[in-house]
């Protein structure tokens, strides 16, 4: 009786996480694998094959595409620790206790806000009439009006902007954990501030590094309105180019094969960021 | 006081600096988007022509306010309620999967866990196609095979829902998870020694003590899904919500400030549902 009441409750519980996981989540990746191996060879009539993968490889734009949202999402994942780090250590070893909260909590606002919203402010404040360049022209730096939306700097500006709150936050996290008597420990036995940083501080919070990065690194190459509203027609990031493949041409089959090629290159990257930390995907993402 | 050295103040002074200059990088673009709301011009730009509340409240064109634009009033519609089915349902779901990870032991647990914390590393863009492949394909299959049309399986508010369900539904998992990792079981044994059902444990003992995370969640999964754009772009039909209908004007009307009015709007909501959502779990650690 009783076992079968445990038996029962387990089911229950089970079944609305089985029914998201299957209906959501697996069954149309499933799909998606499926359309992305059809091809259409006459109307009605479809082939089973790589002819959109093949195609994806032949065509020089596509793969270039690809590997430009990779690097260009690698740069930004970069920058964004390199300012992010510094932040996140004033938040969790300078700053007093009473600033500490404020301060994070400073940091979590932009969080709150739409990414359309954040890209709009960019528009407003670097278009050719807008308030940088006004400034500019204003303190006489400028002569002219200046167009600095547009071109690549601004997109990784706005990328950086987009997504270092993710960076910052987990760092912030681990950095908060780490006892202070390690780092004087470190300045007591003679390191200097470059030794103690290297060998104590980057150690320590290399899991919160880890999941700031994968993170990072994921929302970036997944991101579709930066790069559109602040890079404009010569953004070629590639989830343009499935929202291309889908919409505009309704060449279904072969945005399938765009999006499967995403996904690969996405987990490939992050898989390798895990191993080369050693981190595990759930300690990762519960870490934000 | 950690690290003191000689140097140290001048260090500490530009370190400082380079805070408040994050910070200002931060705000500068919310500032913007929000502060041209109540500029009485045509254009979101400078120079300053005075204060408005036009673009909130005016009735004519072209000072057509946001409480009386149609479309975006409709937009801010849809988006309410997509984002409060997304909420209740994925705070429902959060919580059987909080019970059934935390609670429960059953085979393939860690590899189940791994299922459910996926679909946050899954770009939005592929969640977005995924589900389009799959319900378009069903709906096809229905219409050719038994002549049946379901509506519901078009582009449109049911598939932006189950969309934003997709993945929102791991972050309000994650979240009632970890506070009922910190519930004291002994409460409810001692309330089953005193007599009482299961029933009437869950509802008077082990939920009132797990309301604040579920309220919480279901704040952060209204916010997600309000502001989501890359899974439901792919998904939305006629009706579109907010986002949609912003980015429409944003990227090709070009903008007015009732653009900045919207947004200024939907910061101070945020800004307000995040500060509840902060003050229902005061004892802050139910987040990480």
């Amino acid at each position: 009786m009783q076992k079968d009441i445990k038996r029962l409750s387990l089911i229950l519980l089970f079944a609305p996480f089985a029914l998201w996981i299957t209906l959501l989540i697996l069954l149309p990746h499933v799909g998606m694998v499926i359309l992305s191996l059809r091809e259409k060879v006459a109307p009605r009539i479809y082939e089973y094959g790589f002819g959109n993968y093949i195609e994806f490889f032949n065509e020089p734009i596509y793969w270039n595409t690809l590997i430009r949202t990779g690097s260009m999402s690698l740069l930004v994942t970069v920058l964004a620790l390199i300012i992010g780090f510094p932040i996140a250590y004033y938040i969790a070893k300078i700053a007093g206790p009473r600033m500490r909260g404020a301060l994070f909590l400073l940091c979590l606002i932009p969080l709150w806000v739409s990414d359309l919203i954040r890209a709009f402010g960019w528009i407003l404040l670097l278009r050719e009439t807008g308030v940088v360049s006004g400034i500019l022209q204003w303190t006489g730096i400028a002569s002219g009006p200046i167009e600095m939306l547009y071109n690549d700097v601004t997109v990784i500006i706005g990328l950086v902007y987009t997504v270092i709150l993710f960076m910052i936050v987990p760092l912030a996290s681990t950095l908060d954990g780490m006892d202070n008597s390690m780092i004087e420990a470190g300045y007591n036995l003679g390191g200097r501030s470059v030794t103690v940083f290297r060998r104590i501080i980057i150690p320590y919070a290399m899991p919160g590094i880890a999941s700031g990065c994968i993170i990072v690194f994921m929302l970036t190459a997944g991101s579709y309105l930066t790069p559109i509203l602040l890079g404009g027609k010569n953004s070629s990031w590639f989830t343009e180019q499935i929202y291309d493949q889908f919409i505009t041409r309704y060449n279904w089959e072969s945005g399938a094969a765009f999006g499967m090629l995403l996904l690969a290159f996405t987990s490939i990257v992050v898989w390798l960021g895990l191993r080369l930390t050693g981190q595990t995907l759930a300690n990762t993402v519960t870490k934000t | 006081m950690l690290v003191k050295k000689k140097g140290f103040d001048k260090a500490l002074l530009g370190y400082r600096a380079y805070v408040l200059a994050f910070f200002v990088f931060l705000a500068a673009p919310l500032i913007s988007a929000g502060t041209f709301a109540f500029n009485d011009s045509l254009f979101p730009a400078l120079p300053w022509q005075g204060f408005t509340l036009s673009w909130f409240f005016g009735e004519t064109e072209p000072k057509l306010g946001m409480f009386h634009d149609r479309r975006l009033l409709s937009g801010l519609y849809y988006s309410f309620i997509i984002a409060v089915m997304v909420s209740l349902l994925t705070v429902f779901i959060g919580t059987c999967n909080a019970f059934l990870f935390v609670r429960k032991d059953f085979p393939g647990k860690n590899i189940f866990y791994i299922l459910m914390i996926v679909p946050l590393v899954i770009p939005g863009v592929i969640l977005g196609i995924s589900i389009l492949v799959l319900a378009s394909s069903l709906a096809n299959g229905l219409e050719n095979q038994y002549d049946f049309e379901l509506e519901l399986l078009r582009p449109g508010i049911f598939l932006v829902v189950v969309g934003q369900i997709s993945f929102t539904t791991t972050i309000t998992s994650l979240v009632i998870a970890a506070k009922l990792k910190k519930f004291d079981i002994a409460m409810e044994e001692a309330a089953l020694n005193l007599g009482a059902s299961t029933a009437r444990v869950m509802r008077t003992v082990t939920l009132p003590f797990l309301r604040s995370a579920m309220i919480a969640a279901g704040i952060v999964a209204f916010l997600v899904s309000f502001e989501n754009f890359n899974t439901t772009l792919f998904l939305v039909g006629s009706e579109a919500p907010l986002t949609i209908t912003m980015f429409d004007r944003v990227h090709k009307v070009g903008s007015t400030p009732v653009l900045n009015a919207v947004s200024f709007f939907l910061m101070a909501g945020s800004g307000l549902l995040a500060l509840l959502s902060i003050l229902v779990q005061r004892d802050k650690s139910a987040r990480n």
